[in-house]
């Protein structure tokens, strides 16, 4: 790899315009969906990482595929908070905002900061569009804008322009317009152009004719930054001082297939993977269907029901069966997890949350399927549950879902989000031999074998892979015996196993890591969150203490069971605010198990905290520290 | 269960099976007289004549009386969930590919609760056996019509006659592309013993359709086809490169119209019939379908009905395909250590370290 300075080098940097130094900056790249908005912002995430800086990033995409252009609904936007300090969140306020069309101005307008950057592709502010995009009246004309340093720049005809002689034709040409805005951008930041260049290269190696036409439209948009003199000057964000290593910018979902594939080879098992298209959780799929060469077999099943139970056939024949799916899907799962925790066979299952009920919002995020993934099957049916609360930590928290399947016997639930799973974040790479392998053992002694007879500690049943010679037996959803497995209808037999199953799910207690806390470990107001809300209510946390206020956090990763400690660090507390994206879930969960009062903060707007919600909630329940 | 199961066989002497051998230690709970019973000794027969590894071979079944079935097999098996055998089979099949799994399943459970997973392993042609026990209603839940119910059927649901239309169950799996479809009858030992030896060797899924008498809540339900005194007429018998006659004296035959409607003909010599000669010959073998299709939409009271193999042809499975796809990314990869899959793709170095 090349070294970021070495790439600098080369990249003239612009004497006539001052340099300011920032530390963070918040940009939001927003247009039509087929403007390529997600390009752009992945593109400078990932020239931003080069650089050194952390960041986090949030795509927000319509459900559509392509509304009807130019409409609100057919907004597509990309942020990004990239720092020289660690970053837990892509930002509350964009500092920038640009916007590629009317409709992309109306619907984000309102998130820009009071006088923050406003770049605007004045080309697309048609009479058409402004009336497609609800406007009564030009906004470049009727002063809303005042309040922003807006930079009105005409997009659309500087890429045609540019592209005259390209020998493309019109439609091709407005496509590379989003080049522009990012070239435009690289100048603002001081990011060097050679990096990227080769990696319009590489993207559209396939097609040489639009790779050119992208780099050239790319390096007019770096270069009218330099010399139109639109722009006063420009920003240098530094290297974040962050752990020295290699690091890989990842999402959500990548994290989660490549956990799940190193999971399984830490347990020396096959991987089995059985999925069905669902957004937001498809893309684990298309990952994991191509690292075959790892170790990962991959099924599309012709519906949710049957992604779940080719899952549970994978791991009854010595596979770890994983699936992976959104709320709608996890549905249609459940009397097929049901079945797994039934037959007590190892098993992983993402539910990657989106907005809900029904349909719902399907690209957007929310939190409100905890209760489902607890206690959405028929009967006594404990599962354990376990949430990812960065996209690097979905890596390690896929593993502890293999992990736990495995020594319990037990299918998993791992729950991420919609902002998981599409959001990035620079991942600081494992070494090998940071991460402990848990090698499975399978039982091929036929001597004294009794199918749900249990290890002492796990209160595990044996793994038995068929075609061992002289083990084999038949297993099924009926109540079974608690030694044999036979079918049982005896009363005290079923009373038994689901006392049994349940003890099972809680000996989990026994293998945990740490709890995770943010501050002292008693005080005025604790923040409790699980999942995706980890990095705002972090921020917010450690703002509020530096304010003066006696507050901690604390956050879950397991959820079923909890952390054997967590009981007594809640009445450590005077007060306990639960923050999470539904109308108060694990809130339910925590007064129902600890008897304690807690309170929620619920936000169900498809969207993730912001910082500044969080740390409104601490000031409003927390004591300053005398 | 718990008892071992090993085939006796280790120490070098081939010992012959016996049906015992593949009888579990669970005492078989269907009701006395159902045609359950005649098909599970029908396989267990066949799986002792061929020697098959009790220890290699999985039965699956989804939720209905024939779905007990695996209970009672001293192989592996699962029980699972109703009409969601294939499925199940279809993830244990591709992550194993050295087992030999059969499926289990009822009218109800497979054509209708889970009818769509039947479909799409039909059509994917996973090396899969699933045999359809057709008794034309749901037993295990006393009595309900069921999707192979003739239209009419009184029933606790329909007191005044089921409104719907039945399926045809070997349509169902010719329309999925299965690769080998058949039809037997719970009764008919020989011909049962025959079929499933045929699904046996057969690689690919191989559906098989068996008239199943419940004598509980719909007995004699194909004793029409069935019945000592009429079978003869009321089936044909499929056998690969003979005639497509049936009959007594076998004087009677199926051919196609010009139009490509199938007609019964007088087979013979004399006036007004149509000699042997004439009467199409049984290929188990064509590609097109259709040719299968029109056998399976020969039914009662119009025609006899098929028994036996309609359709048997080679194609790729399923789990085959999937094999050789790992085989050969496996072999064009240029890493497969774990600490490569993390390091793909732009990896930058970083803190105080960096260069």
């Amino acid at each position: 790899m090349q070294s970021q300075q070495e790439s600098a080098s080369h990249t003239p940097i612009p004497a006539a315009n001052p340099i300011e130094e920032v530390d963070t900056v918040v940009i939001r790249f927003c247009g039509d969906s087929g403007d390529g908005m997600q390009l752009t912002g992945s593109e400078f995430t990932k020239v931003s990482a080069l650089a050194g800086n952390d960041l986090s990033t949030l795509p927000d995409f319509p459900a559509e595929i392509r509304a009807p252009a130019g409409t609100i609904a057919g907004v597509s936007g990309f942020q990004l908070q990239f720092s020289s300090r660690v970053v837990f969140t892509p930002g509350d306020q964009p500092d920038v905002l640009v916007a590629m069309n009317p409709a992309a101005l109306k619907s984000n307008l309102e998130d820009l900061k009071k006088g923050g950057s406003l770049i605007l592709n004045t080309g697309a502010f048609t009479k058409g569009n402004i009336t497609k995009a609800t406007y009564e009246t030009n906004p470049l004309e009727d002063g809303s804008l005042d309040g922003y340093k807006t930079y009105k720049i005409d997009i659309t005809k500087l890429t045609k322009e540019c592209l005259k002689d390209s020998g493309l034709n019109s439609k091709s040409i407005d496509r590379c317009k989003n080049f522009f805005a990012l070239g435009l951008t690289f100048w603002m930041y001081n990011r060097p152009i050679e990096p990227e260049v080769e990696s319009i290269n590489k993207k559209f190696a396939k097609k040489p004719e639009l790779a050119k036409a992208n780099i050239q439209v790319f390096k007019a948009g770096y270069h009218y930054g330099e010399t139109a003199e639109v722009f006063t000057e420009s920003f240098e964000v530094r290297a974040a001082d962050i752990p020295p290593g290699r690091y890989r910018n990842i999402m959500g979902n990548s994290a989660t297939a490549i956990g799940l594939v190193t999971g399984a080879q830490l347990a020396g098992v096959e991987l089995f993977f059985a999925g069905y298209p669902i957004t937001p959780a498809s893309s684990i799929l298309h990952e994991l269907s191509r690292y075959k060469a790892f170790g990962a077999t991959t099924f599309q099943a012709e519906d949710e029901i049957a992604a779940a139970c080719a899952a549970v056939g994978g791991s009854f024949g010595g596979a770890i069966g994983m699936t992976a799916s959104s709320g709608p899907g996890i549905a249609l799962k459940g009397e097929a997890l049901g079945l797994a925790l039934s037959l007590e066979l190892p098993m992983v299952i993402v539910n990657v949350q989106r907005g809900g009920p029904s349909t719902g919002l399907p690209t957007k995020t929310e939190q409100s399927d905890l209760l489902q993934c607890l206690y959405g099957r028929n009967g006594e049916s404990p599962m354990p549950v376990i949430a990812a609360m960065t996209p690097s930590d979905c890596f390690y928290t896929a593993i502890e879902a293999v992990r736990i399947a495995i020594k319990y016997m037990t299918p998993v639930m791992l729950m991420t989000d919609g902002y998981l799973a599409n959001g990035s974040e620079p991942w600081k790479l494992p070494k090998k031999e940071d991460i402990k392998p848990f090698p499975t053992t399978f039982r091929t002694d036929p001597e004294g074998y009794q199918v749900y007879a249990r290890d002492e500690e796990t209160l595990a049943r044996a793994w038995v892979k068929p075609g061992t010679p002289g083990l084999a037996h038949r297993v099924g959803g009926l109540e079974k015996d608690a030694l044999t497995g036979n079918v049982s209808y005896d009363p005290h037999n079923h009373e038994a196993m689901c006392h049994t199953r349940a003890a099972k799910v809680m000996a989990v207690q026994n293998s945990m890591g740490e709890l995770l806390m943010n501050g002292p470990d008693q005080g005025d107001l604790l923040m409790v969150g699980w999942g995706s809300t980890y990095g705002a209510i972090t921020k917010a946390t450690n703002l509020m203490q530096d304010e003066g206020y006696s507050v901690s956090s604390c956050h879950l990763r397991w959820i079923h069971p909890f952390h054997p400690k967590l009981g007594a660090l809640l009445k450590r507390f005077k007060k306990v605010v639960v923050a999470e994206m539904n109308l108060g879930q694990l809130v339910k969960v925590l007064r129902a198990e600890y008897l304690i009062d807690c309170e929620p903060l619920c936000k169900v707007q498809g969207k993730p905290f912001k910082v500044i919600e969080i740390c409104n909630k601490i000031a409003e329940r927390a004591g300053k520290v005398s | 269960m718990g008892t071992t199961t090993t085939n006796g066989n280790k120490g070098g002497l081939p010992v012959k099976l016996t049906r015992k051998d593949y009888q579990s230690d669970q005492d078989v709970r269907w009701c006395p007289g159902c045609g359950d019973y005649a098909i599970l000794a029908q396989v267990q027969k066949v799986f002792a004549e061929l020697n098959i590894n009790r220890d290699e071979t999985v039965f699956v079944s989804g939720i209905g009386c024939s779905s007990r079935f695996p209970y009672y097999m001293n192989t592996y098996g699962m029980h699972s969930i109703h009409g969601r055998a294939p499925a199940f089979a279809t993830g244990l099949k591709v992550s194993r590919p050295d087992l030999n799994v059969w499926v289990i399943t009822g009218d109800g459970d497979g054509l209708s609760i889970g009818g769509n997973h039947l479909i799409h392993c039909l059509r994917r042609n996973v090396d899969l056996k699933i045999i359809l026990f057709n008794n034309r209603i749901y037993g295990l839940t006393k009595g309900q019509y069921s999707p192979t119910s003739e239209l009419g059927k009184r029933s606790p649901s329909t007191p005044l006659g089921s409104t719907d239309n039945p399926f045809n169950p070997l349509s169902i799996a010719l329309g999925a592309g299965a690769s080998f479809v058949a039809r037997s009858i719970d009764t008919d030992v020989k011909h049962l013993q025959a079929t499933l030896k045929r699904a046996a060797a057969h690689k690919g899924t191989a559906f098989i359709e068996v008239y199943q008498n419940c004598n509980v809540f719909n007995d004699l339900t194909f004793i029409n086809v069935t019945g000592k005194d009429v079978k003869a007429d009321r089936q044909m018998p499929l056998t690969h490169g003979q005639p497509l006659v049936f009959g007594k004296d076998k004087d009677k035959g199926i051919r196609m119209t010009p139009n490509g409607i199938p007609e019964i003909v007088s087979v013979g010599d004399g006036d007004g019939q149509v000699p042997l000669s004439e009467v199409p010959l049984h290929d188990e073998t064509v590609a097109d379908p259709g040719y299968a299709f029109m056998l399976g939409q020969l039914q009662h009271p119009n025609f006899p009905v098929p028994i036996g193999v309609l359709r048997a042809v080679e194609a790729p499975t399923y789990d085959e395909m999937v094999a050789d796809q790992i085989q050969l990314a496996k072999s064009q990869a240029k890493a497969t250590d774990i600490e490569s899959l993390w390091h793909m793709g732009d990896t930058w170095d970083a803190g105080s370290t960096a260069e």
